[in-house]
Parts: structure tokens; sequence; C-alpha cells
């Protein structure tokens, strides 16, 4: 076979996958991005080309609040997570029997299993002012009437924190279990205690699969839609929320795609921030 | 076995207690979920009366139910074999053929990984929108192929590597056609590779909801009923089809088990 026709050959096999990336995914977001210029003027579309939606976007504090919003409920999220994710996936990494590690895994992320919109629900059941928690507190003498955890900030990190905890779980426990225990056993035969090891060697060691699981979180959890719109509710809109509205309530798809864009951005800027830990060797 | 479980954790109070109270934050809303699907009364909040099957009853007798869990069925095992498809015939070009760009090529094949599904949804609502084309379920196929078709490349482009190409080599020295070696040698070769891609790229598309919700009107997706389920509030349905999705879900992390890890252990 000659050089060309090897060459043709092999466009041969890439075209059909590559076109339909290209087809559905990198020209839809240009067409996105042309839209984000036009704007909608009496419930018409104006192809005038300006920065008016975004001007729009950075100027009124409702859209801006949701994007700050996000950002918050997005660190708190990630900080909760790393903070009951890291003792549980070390436990899990060395100190339950090898036999039980695998299965006490399995356990560990049993709710991924559920639907995704069915988990939020399922923490309604809990949080709502006739839910477990309420009922349980009730039944403690804590408080006299019902109380809702639901509709609140408190009930979106929950949700997040639930799901996320289990995620970083993962990425934490997969990386401990690749430290060679050479290190940990040089540290202890050289006098360390058990407390210097784990600041000394063993957290350092780990940074990496921390830094997986949280650019994972952050992205996951500033994308989301479902999560704060079943339990943050329209008290408090985050992102997500915003882009929906501006769909299902105003039809207005020029402000809408420029949200999309502010989102995208953000989301390439964390993962800028974040490229120093996600190269595909050390994961 | 267990004892010697139990006494390695009780050695360890602090630990065994952080685990067990992690272990119930973790387990309480499924064991909510499913413990209120058996309620006997009209919602899903203590005291707890049953159990009683009704609810279950209900979703079986529910025609849109039935048509959202049959629509997801089919939007997923076809998107997940178009991925599967896709990414193979991409994987085998790029680590086959001289292709010239084949770095950009790959960069731009996992790039939606990148990207958020309520960003990828948008694109495509406003690109349907701009050429006219409706609302349906094909357009939700085609939302799932892009969000998956990364992830069946990524994963059989990593087994590709040069011993395969060998035994390729070696076929076609022998003898065989292009398809027979692919028939024969490449794709059998591939299958514990396969097999993962078609699974993950299943549950994906199963659980998947804002392109779903963006891209379909009239016949929907089950994660999409669900959702329309829950303007009505708190409802024993809504926690019976959640527990069976539950229940299918475990069921294919298992069959996925059996089929990837399985075969690895008995080679």
């Amino acid at each position: 076979m000659t050089l060309t026709k090897m060459k043709l050959k092999g466009w041969g096999f890439i075209g059909p996958g590559l076109l339909w990336t290209v087809a559905f995914f990198a020209v839809p977001l240009l067409i996105m991005a042309a839209y984000s210029l036009f704007q909608r003027v009496g419930g018409r579309i104006v192809t005038d080309l300006s920065l008016s939606n975004y001007v729009a976007f950075f100027s009124k504090p409702h859209h801006l609040n949701a994007l700050i919003n996000s950002l918050e409920v997005t660190l708190i999220t990630t900080i909760v997570s790393i903070i009951l994710a890291y003792p549980l996936a070390y436990i899990l990494a060395f100190r339950i029997p090898p036999r039980w590690q695998r299965i006490a895994l399995m356990m560990a992320i049993l709710p991924f299993w559920t639907s995704y919109v069915v988990r939020s629900y399922s923490w309604l059941l809990v949080l709502s002012s006739n839910g477990i928690i309420s009922n349980i507190m009730q039944w403690l003498g804590i408080v006299d009437n019902p109380i809702s955890l639901a509709n609140s900030r408190t009930a979106t990190v929950i949700g997040f924190v639930h799901f996320f905890t289990m995620l970083l779980t993962l990425t934490i426990f997969a990386n401990l279990v690749q430290i060679s225990p050479n290190y940990r056993k040089a540290a202890a035969d050289l006098g360390a205690s058990r407390w210097q090891i784990l600041r000394r060697i063993t957290l350092p060691l780990s940074v990496p699969g921390v830094m997986v699981g949280a650019f994972l979180t952050i992205v996951l959890a500033l994308g989301d839609y479902i999560t704060p719109q079943i339990l943050g509710g329209f008290r408090e809109v985050l992102l997500p929320q915003a882009i929906m509205l501006q769909i299902q309530r105003q039809a207005d798809f020029p402000t809408a795609a420029a949200m999309s864009l502010v989102l995208m951005v953000v989301i390439s800027i964390i993962f800028f921030l974040f490229s120093r830990w996600l190269k595909i060797e050390r994961i | 076995m267990l004892k010697n479980f139990l006494q390695t954790m009780f050695n360890n109070i602090p630990a065994a207690v952080y685990v067990a109270l992690i272990y119930f934050f973790i387990f309480l809303p499924v064991a909510v979920l499913v413990l209120f699907s058996f309620q006997d009364s009209l919602l899903p909040i203590p005291p707890f009366q049953g159990p009683s099957l009704r609810w279950y009853q209900a979703i079986f007798a529910d025609f849109r139910i039935m048509e959202a869990l049959w629509n997801s069925l089919m939007v997923g095992v076809v998107s997940a074999a178009l991925s599967c498809f896709l990414g193979f015939l991409a994987a085998y070009g790029l680590a086959r053929y001289p292709v010239r760009g084949s770095g950009a090529i790959q960069w731009l094949l996992v790039a939606p990984l990148s990207v958020s599904y309520l960003i990828i949804g948008m694109g495509l609502l406003i690109t349907f929108k701009t050429l006219a084309i409706p609302k349906s379920l094909s357009a939700v196929i085609i939302g799932h192929v892009v969000i998956n078709l990364p992830l069946a490349f990524a994963i059989i482009y990593s087994q590709m590597g040069e011993h395969h190409a060998n035994l390729e080599r070696a076929g076609r020295d022998l003898g065989a056609a292009e398809w027979q070696v692919l028939v024969l040698i490449t794709l059998p070769l591939l299958w514990p590779a396969l097999m993962a891609s078609f699974f993950l790229s299943f549950t994906l598309s199963w659980d998947e909801f804002i392109i779903a919700l963006l891209v379909s009107r009239f016949d929907v997706t089950l994660p999409v009923e669900i959702w329309s389920l829950l303007r009505s509030g708190l409802n024993p349905k809504t926690n019976a089809i959640g527990s069976m999705v539950f229940i299918v879900s475990i069921f294919l992390v298992i069959i996925t088990e059996i089929a990837v890890f399985g075969r690895r252990k008995s080679k």
C-alpha cells in the first residue's frame, strides 16, 4: 500500500467520529457563540452583532449574583467534601483488611447508582418539613414545630456534598493505594510517628488525587442544574438555574447563550488553574 | 473473617465511629427512598405504614412511565452502540494509520469531556432551533453520542497496544483481508474495552437529564418523566421508580464487573 493510500484509509476510519464531533459539538458551540452576540427585541431575534448581552450580564446584579452564588456554593461543597472524603479514603486504603477493601469501596459509592434526579429528590424526603430530620428533631424535643431545611443553600450544599464525597473518596483512594508502602515503612523504621508519616509522606503524595477529585467536583457542581433546582429552589438562584430561566420563561436564547459562554469561560479558567495536576499519566 | 474484620475495626474506635457516621450519611437518602417506596399511604413521609406494593403496581400501570422507560432503554442502547462504533473506528484509524495532525484530532475527539452537559445541550438546542429541526428522541441520541463518543474513543484507544498491531500484521501476512483482520483479530482482542465502553455509555445516557430535557418534547426519557412527576411534590410513586432504577443500575454494574474484570481475572 502506498503512503497516500494509507493516509486516505486512515481518514476513512477517523472520518465518521470526527464528523460527528464537529457537526454536533464544535459547530453548535460556534452557533451559540454567534447567538450570544445577537439580541432579543420585542420577542424577535435581531442579528446585529454586539456585546450587549455580556455587558448586561455583568451589570445586572441578579445575573452576576447567580455566578457569585454558584462559585460560593461550589467552593463550600469542594472543601467540605474533601474534609469528609479524605479520612474515609485513608481508612479504606490502609485500615481495612485487603479482602474487604473492594466491597467496602463499592458500598461507599453505592448511591452513585441511583438516578441523578432521584438522588436529589431523596434528599428532599430527608430534609423537607415533614421529612425524617424534622420528625426526629421534634421527637427528641429539639424543636417544637416542623422545620424545613429544603429550599435553601444548606440543602443544595448537602445534596452536592453527598455526591462529591463519594467521587472524591474514589479519586483519593485510587491515589493512596498507588503510593509505594516502602515510603511509609522507611519513615516508620526511621522513627517517624503515625502522625508524622501522615503529614510528611502520605498527605503530600496524595495531593494529585485530591486535586483531580476537586477539579471534577468544581466543574460538575458549577454546571449542575438539578441539585440546586430541586433542593435549593428559587430563593437563591445559581448560574445554571438562571440560564434555564432565560430559556423556559423568557425564551431569550441570545442571553442564555451569553450566560452559557460565561460559564464555559469560568470552567476553562479553572481547568487552566488545575492543569498541572490533570496530566493523564498522574491519574 | 467477620470477627477479624470487627477486631481490626474496634482496635481503632475513632476510625470505626467515623466510618459508621459517613456510611450513615451516604446511605441515608437511598434507605429513605427505598423504605418509603413501600409506603401504604399517600405521602412518602413518617410514620411508615406498610409494607405495600401499591406504588409499584401504580408505576407498572402508568402508560407514560412505561413509555419513558422504554424510550430511555432505546436511547441508551442506540447511543451507546453508536458511540462504541464511531469510537472504535476513530481509535483504529489513529492507532494504525499515519494521519497528519493526529494530536489535534485526538484533542477534538475528547474535547466534549471538558464542557458541561448544560452547555452542550444549549448548543444543540440553539442549533436545532436555527435549522428548524423539531425536538425529538433522535435529537437526544445525537446529544448522548456527543458526550459518550469521547469516553468510548479514549477507552478503546488506550487498549490498542503495539502487541495487537503485531498480531494484525501476522494475520495480514498469512493472507487475511482487511475486514478479516478487523473482525477476526482486532475486535476479539478489544472485546473487554468495547464492553466497558458500551456499559459506561449506556449508564451515562440512561441517567442523563439536562440534554434530554432541552432537546426532547413529547416523547421523553425516564429522567425527564421523573422530573415532571416531581412537580406534584413528594409522591411514593417517585420513590418506587427511583428504587427500581437503583436496582436496575446495580444489576448493570454487576454485569459490567463480570464482563470486564471477570475476564481479566480468568486470564
